[in-house]
């Protein structure tokens, strides 16, 4: 297998120390695959690569300055420089060997089938890169057949940085150019029979003892863009009881087209109040998930998908953000007097 | 208990009409059991776990006796600070209970400093103060069955009078009669001497588990605390122990499946030395665990194993073909206990301070402590007592049915105790003037009339709950162990709002998912109609009928919650089951195919 570079890094290669590098998606796809969890094979195109091009470019002519010269309120100015920033980072040629990296990457990992659907997802580098007010609009890809147009996808993630609201929001934070970088996963895509997201910690009430899983037919995306409303499943990590299964009327699923990209479709009518998991893969993700919690050590929200050979596979594990954020006070305190806590139960809750 | 301002709720009771043709039965309930005008402003709920049949006129005795030792622990003796006794009514034979609350905040401050001082003291006394329980029911069960043979002799024998004892035969008519009700009343307070501060431990523990786990389910908390060492497991435990007896001393071909206990007791006893050694084994399982009644204590028809001994022995062929199969009979206690301490273990760990790890250990700890008394006592009060009480009425009766009042014994339970003291008064008076009794002219009318009005009231449906709905439903009594909570209501209301759809709902108490043929069974005469594999719907769950658990695939019941014995036993046997279902036994028609989902609470019906 080709080995990792400056520019490339395959997820066998990952560690969650190479973040700064591979960036956050990245960095937790790698570790995932280091941790013998199922993850699409792929690679993640480093931030060497970016600085790279943006070093090409800037020789023709200058991008940072340009954008450092930028008064955030400014929307006409900044909305000019970010579609000519843009529109450069889209037509422009890569650095010759950047450009035979990539192409050979890409070949190996569609395994001599050019056409194998790849999604192509930039892997910010920073927290801030999370949010919404930062990361562009066009920063997710799927099902991308043929290397030219992973290379365009690419492209266009890096040109994501350049947009309106990217520009605006740096200047208003007043952040140095020099430090914008990112990074590019590229990975297999499953063609999901059922996917969906997975919490290691009840996004309801923050019940650490159970895995919710939501999930629809079909990929990922109508799940995790809210467009479809998901069975939700609630297992006991500790019993394996699952106490809660509420199917929904599913009728829409994204699937692939045929040249590539993803449309809505409808889902045929038997399947619509059909659970989307049978019982035997809610407890297997619910294993996946405690092991992929352990492994971290805190919770996870966590995508994933099962396959039309029912292969399940994680797409992306992240630290859960709202209830660690919360204030964590006890539920009780020991009592001088242990019988004291019966109060609570005779001494009225009102 | 405070009600809420919504119209949507349950019938007032005003608007439940006597059934027609039973008015002078209803009529005959004690005067402070009938509904009147103002109960129509607060909330009742029907007991069926308790009360599932209607009630004879005599039978009324448990309740009233019940309520009044468990209404005078909460609200004189321990001062639960707001919660004190339950009030009850009862229509067409059924029983409808409500729960009375302290609300004023001064009077609970009052009641807090109160119940720190004396429930506090049994808590740090609980070992010590039930060994000592434990002796006094052992001394009211001897007490009792010491009293007096009920009979009235032709003549006062000479011996008395050459002893100067001065007081006529007759006289201790209405002396046993008295202490025999005395010792009933009695019974009541010791049931309640633990119960409540028991059940409070154990709801303590379950809210910082429903806290700190808001997406727990009952079941997994029920399973830390309950279910392993009980008396209320023993006389299962005998039969288990007599199956492998018998197929120890090879008699075990005389116990076949629909033989009388008569009649394998003959060829037992045709057995020689093996079939009288077999024989010798049963007598020491009997006393006392043979005590245990097919009922939860409450009607004088639920007989004990003792009395009729077809229940056990119908058991028998079952353990022992199982015995021979090759599978082991033990409850597996080991088992139980290892799990119980992972289980405990493993949530501790999810914990997500040190300070909620100190206190959950403290919690448990105290719930375990307490909780031996909760599932124990029911074998000696429910049971063992019960059984002496009705048996002893019953002696009353056949005294009564030989002097013409009835035509047998069990007619005087068509009487309220107040008119049994009437007819023994009137009996002994005949006794003493020679004059015949007055009874037999009647009371055989009104028998009749009154087992009429029984078996009338038990064709008409009638509601779960009447009145009000109150917002808060806070009794620890009341949620523990009629799984009655403000989410259960909610549920019920609903339901008449899903009366048509196949779904019922209830608590999940026992996984599994199964499906079969619903037999519902509504009283103990009919658990024969049980075939292996069938799905019991029934009113009530009850562990006594343990032996019918062998033989069902699922269990589903309109009253209980994930504490009540036949959760616990259906987990034992790892079958499904799903209770406080509230109408089950009204929606799910027998011989319906049904499918019982124990792990969700759903039992859909499927035809």
């Amino acid at each position: 297998m080709m080995s990792s570079s400056e520019n490339i890094s395959w997820f066998a290669d990952i560690t969650l120390q190479d973040r700064p590098r591979v960036g956050g998606k990245g960095g937790s796809l790698g570790e995932l695959a280091r941790a013998g969890v199922r993850v699409p094979p792929g690679f993640v195109v480093c931030t060497a690569a970016f600085e790279r091009f943006l070093t090409a470019l800037e020789k023709e002519e200058p991008m940072r300055r340009q954008v450092e010269s930028l008064a955030a309120h400014d929307l006409g100015a900044i909305t000019d420089t970010s579609k000519r920033l843009q529109a450069r980072i889209e037509d422009a040629a890569l650095p010759d060997d950047l450009r035979a990296d990539l192409l050979a990457a890409h070949a190996e990992l569609c395994g001599g089938h050019s056409s194998a659907p790849v999604a192509v997802r930039s892997s910010a580098t920073s927290e801030d890169a999370e949010d919404a007010s930062f990361a562009g609009l066009q920063d997710t890809f799927l099902w991308v057949t043929g290397a030219e147009a992973a290379l365009r996808s690419l492209r266009s993630c890096w040109a994501s940085l350049y947009s309106i609201p990217s520009i605006a929001y740096r200047r208003k934070q007043g952040l140095p150019e020099a430090g914008v970088a990112m990074a590019v996963v590229i990975q297999r895509m499953v063609d999901a029979r059922a996917a969906g997201v997975m919490f290691t910690r009840s996004p309801l009430t923050g019940d650490r003892s159970v895995i919710t899983i939501e999930g629809a037919w079909g990929l990922g995306s109508a799940v995790v863009s809210g467009e479809v409303t998901p069975d939700r499943f609630v297992i006991a990590k500790i019993t394996g009881e699952i106490s809660v299964r509420t199917i929904s009327e599913k009728h829409i699923q994204h699937r692939p087209k045929e040249y590539g990209g993803t449309e809505d479709s409808e889902v045929p009518e038997e399947l619509r109040a059909a659970p989307c998991l049978r019982d035997e893969e809610i407890i297997a993700l619910k294993e996946i998930g405690c092991s992929v919690e352990r492994h971290y050590g805190r919770p996870q929200d966590i995508e994933w998908a099962v396959d039309q050979t029912d292969e399940i596979f994680l797409l992306q594990s992240r630290p859960e953000t709202v209830w660690s954020a919360k204030e964590q006070a006890p539920v009780a305190r020991p009592a001088e007097n242990p019988l004291q806590h019966v109060m609570r139960i005779f001494g009225g809750r009102r | 208990m405070s009600t809420s301002a919504k119209t949507k709720g349950f019938p007032l009771p005003s608007s439940l009409a006597v059934v027609a043709g039973t008015e002078r039965a209803q009529a005959a309930y004690p005067y402070y059991m009938q509904f009147s005008k103002e109960d129509d402003e607060r909330f009742w709920f029907y007991n069926t776990m308790h009360f599932p049949e209607p009630m004879c006129l005599f039978d009324t005795i448990t309740a009233e006796a019940c309520y009044c030792a468990l209404g005078s622990a909460n609200t004189r003796v321990y001062c639960l600070p707001t919660t004190l006794g339950i009030d009850s009514r009862i229509i067409n034979g059924r029983y409808y209970i409500g729960g009375n609350a302290v609300t004023d905040p001064a009077e609970i401050a009052r009641r807090i400093t109160e119940f720190e001082k004396r429930a506090f003291y049994y808590y740090e006394h609980w070992e010590k103060f039930f060994g000592q329980w434990k002796e006094k029911m052992m001394g009211l069960i001897r007490e009792t069955e010491a009293l007096p043979k009920v009979e009235l002799p032709d003549l006062e024998p000479i011996e008395h009078v050459y002893a100067a004892r001065g007081i006529a035969e007759n006289h201790y008519i209405l002396e046993t009669y008295q202490k025999t009700l005395e010792g009933y009343f009695r019974m009541w307070h010791y049931h309640f001497e633990f119960l409540l501060l028991g059940y409070g431990a154990y709801l303590t523990f379950f809210d910082f588990c429903k806290k700190a786990f808001p997406e727990i389910t009952d079941q997994t908390v029920a399973r830390m605390v309950a279910g392993i060492e009980a008396d209320i497991f023993r006389p299962d435990d005998e039969l288990r122990r007599l199956a492998k007896r018998a197929i120890e001393l090879g008699v075990d071909g005389e116990f076949r499946q629909g033989g009388s206990p008569d009649e394998v007791i003959k060829s037992l006893e045709a057995r020689g030395a093996a079939g009288r050694a077999w024989l010798e084994e049963l007598a020491i399982s009997r006393d006392p665990w043979f005590n245990i009644n097919v009922g939860d204590g409450f009607y004088h028809y639920h007989r004990s194993w003792n009395d009729d001994l077809s229940m056990p022995f119908s058991a028998l062929p079952g353990y022992i073909a199982n015995l021979r199969a090759g599978q082991t009979l033990e409850r597996q206690v080991h088992k139980l206990m290892a799990e119980r301490t992972d289980l405990i273990a493993a949530y501790r760990e999810l914990l997500g301070t040190d300070e909620d790890r100190a206190a959950y250990d403290q919690m448990i700890e105290l719930a375990h402590r307490v909780f031996p008394y909760v599932e124990g006592h029911k074998f000696y009060c429910e049971h063992w007592y019960t059984n002496l009480f009705f048996n002893k009425i019953r002696e009353f009766g056949g005294l009564l049915a030989k002097n013409g009042f009835f035509a047998a014994a069990d007619d005087v339970f068509q009487l309220t105790h107040y008119e049994v003291e009437a007819a023994l008064i009137d009996l002994m008076t005949s006794w003493s003037n020679g004059s015949p009794p007055r009874g037999p002219a009647y009371w055989p009318e009104i028998v009749k009339e009154r087992k009429a009005a029984i078996a009338e009231w038990a064709k008409h449906p009638t509601p779960p709950a009447l009145g009000p709905v109150p917002d808060i439903i806070d009794d620890p009594a009341i949620v523990m162990l009629w799984g009655i909570t403000r989410e259960s209501l909610d549920a019920w209301l609903a339901a008449d709002n899903r009366a048509l759809s196949n779904e019922i709902h209830g608590f999940a108490a026992s996984r599994g998912v199964v499906e079969g043929i619903a037999r519902v069974v509504r009283s103990v005469e009919e658990i024969d109609r049980l075939r292996k594999g069938d799905i019991l719907v029934c009113p009530i769950t009850n562990p006594t009928w343990s032996p019918v658990f062998q033989r069902i695939a699922a269990a589903v019941s309109d009253i209980g919650g994930s504490m009540s014995h036949a959760a616990i036993v259906a987990r034992e046997f790892g079958m499904p089951a799903v209770v406080g279902t509230g109408t089950a036994t009204q929606r799910i028609r027998d011989g319906q195919r049904i499918r019982v989902d124990g792990g969700r609470g759903v039992v859909t019906i499927l035809e």
